[in-house]
């Protein structure tokens, strides 16, 4: 019981750090039709900024996540300002370069202006004890996880739906021109975007440092390649998808790490990614995927 | 009140407008006839910002040229475009809400709101629901009202009629005579060629991108023959 119990709280928390990476990169799709492959390193800067703060102004672990998400929402908005705007109404595959190409610059700029060697960033383990629950025991960090991704997605949904501006971006990711005439700035509507996806980014940061305790060149990939695979298993461009996809990606990869015996242990990725193709086969274009619109009625 | 001069409306390399000039002065309804494939769509994008031109085009006297298509639409330019354009993923409510993105007067927006609801009794059944789920009319009727949420000072009409049922059509027409009588400044693009030139105080016949008349309702209905001709829609 004690590890079944375990094991969701797992599943939830790898689900909610894929779930809110999956909705940054889902949120800017949607509206931009480009699939922001340098959000990896809006994390990465989010981690070199607690690095930055921790060894500059002060280790205070409160100053340090404010610190860390300000940075991200920055740097996601500065990213689109710079690298993205420029581009915007040109086809979609020179965004998708344009992304890469930023991604690379920025790791490149990471190793460096740091270091290429992981940096040690050790005070947000205080987010990580193991407590005992019911008999249970668990650790904090997961419940924190799971936690505040909840309210972060209950949130958006609240922004979406009765903001303005959430209005506008839902208008956004069905015709954008339609939100141009009727006098919407699109500039506007994509900085937030970027500033919602960025933000999100951040979120994902912290608990990808109080996990892993250290920051490297490399250090949003992983996570940004687990939360693409998120995004297509959900639909791309659909943001229930993208939430259902992250937290369906962790329950498949705890379920391989509990399922498959030990000396299959180095194979558990393909499993995974064999189970996402079959899921793929059935819904080719993802689970919750966006209706097409067949059409007008005329 | 607006002002073409020699206009020339681009999609790519393609020249769809070659060199048009249109006048439309305060509470007039002007018409722009013709054609499939006319440049009578491709002239309104132009003004809307959403296609490129050359060519002058003024409103109220600021020069256009340059302009986003947001701040056009902020100047009071608002388009009811061609395929209605709803937002179908939005309740009718949000969409007539998005319609009014740049007022601030949230009293004079919730007060508009009610006076469509009244209007179209059946936007106000369906206010919670996905507009896409409305019918074809109901979606025209709630594409020109969100247009008009902004209170724009003309207001950009694309072939209201098109694909629609003559009752319905008939509806329409209806509400654009209100609008009309109302004051609204109208630029009204349509096909149906009788039931436009009852509304239309001035009117435009084009065919493939070049002016072929001009003049008031009289004028063109009796060049009537020969525009039904070019339309291939009888209008006995």
């Amino acid at each position: 019981m004690d590890y079944a119990i375990q094991q969701v709280l797992n599943a939830l928390s790898f689900g909610a750090e894929y779930a809110l990476l999956a909705l940054g990169l889902a949120i800017v799709f949607s509206i931009m039709g480009l699939v922001n492959f340098a959000h990896g390193e809006i994390i990465a800067a989010g981690g070199y900024s607690m690095f930055a703060i921790t060894s500059l102004l002060t280790g205070n672990p409160f100053v340090v996540i404010v610190g860390a998400l300000l940075v991200a929402v920055l740097a996601s908005v500065l990213l689109e300002r710079v690298a993205f705007r420029p581009v915007r109404y040109a086809d979609a595959s020179t965004g998708l370069l344009t992304a890469f190409g930023v991604s690379m610059i920025l790791q490149n700029l990471f190793l460096l202006l740091v270091s290429p060697r992981p940096i040690a960033i050790t005070n947000l383990y205080f987010l990580n004890w193991p407590i005992e629950v019911a008999g249970v025991q668990i650790s904090t960090l997961q419940v924190f996880e799971t936690v505040t991704t909840a309210i972060a997605i209950c949130l958006l949904v609240v922004f979406l739906k009765k903001s303005s501006f959430g209005i506008a971006m839902r208008a956004a990711s069905l015709d954008f021109e339609m939100v141009r005439l009727m006098g919407i700035r699109a500039n506007r509507v994509v900085a937030v975007a970027f500033a919602v996806s960025g933000l999100l980014a951040g979120l994902a940061c912290i608990f990808i440092m109080a996990r892993r305790g250290s920051v490297d060149p490399t250090f949003g990939f992983n996570p940004v390649l687990k939360a693409f695979v998120a995004c297509v298993l959900g639909g791309f461009g659909s943001l229930p998808g993208a939430v259902l996809g992250g937290f369906l990606l962790g329950a498949i990869e705890v379920g391989m790490l509990v399922l498959l015996p030990q000396s299959y242990g180095g194979m558990k990725e393909a499993f995974v990614f064999g189970i996402v193709a079959l899921i793929l086969v059935w819904r080719p274009d993802g689970i919750l995927s966006p209706a097409v619109e067949k059409g007008d009625k005329l | 009140m607006l002002e073409l001069h020699n206009v020339r409306v681009y999609h790519g390399p393609i020249e769809a407008v070659h060199g048009l000039s249109v006048s439309v002065s305060e509470g007039q309804c002007v018409v722009l006839l013709g054609p499939n494939g006319a440049g009578k769509t491709s002239t309104l994008s132009a003004i809307a910002g959403v296609a490129s031109s050359r060519g002058q085009i003024t409103f109220n006297g600021h020069d256009l040229e340059g302009l986003s298509i947001e701040e056009r639409q902020r100047l009071g330019i608002a388009l009811a475009p061609e395929g209605r354009r709803i937002f179908s993923n939005l309740s009718v409510r949000e969409n007539l809400l998005i319609g009014a993105a740049t007022r601030t007067d949230r009293p004079g927006v919730a007060s508009d709101i009610d006076y469509w609801f009244s209007t179209f009794p059946v936007l106000h059944e369906r206010s919670d629901q996905a507009a896409g789920t409305l019918s074809g009319g109901e979606q025209q009727m709630l594409t020109i009202a969100r247009a008009l949420m902004s209170k724009p000072r003309i207001l950009l009409l694309d072939e209201p009629s098109l694909g629609l049922a003559p009752l319905i059509c008939k509806q329409i027409f209806a509400l654009i005579d209100s609008l009309k009588a109302q004051g609204m400044t109208i630029l009204l693009v349509e096909q149906n060629v009788r039931d436009a030139l009852q509304l239309a105080d001035y009117g435009y016949m084009l065919n493939s991108g070049n002016l072929m008349s001009e003049g008031d309702r009289e004028t063109l209905s009796r060049q009537g023959a020969s525009m039904s001709t070019l339309t291939g829609i009888n209008h006995t």
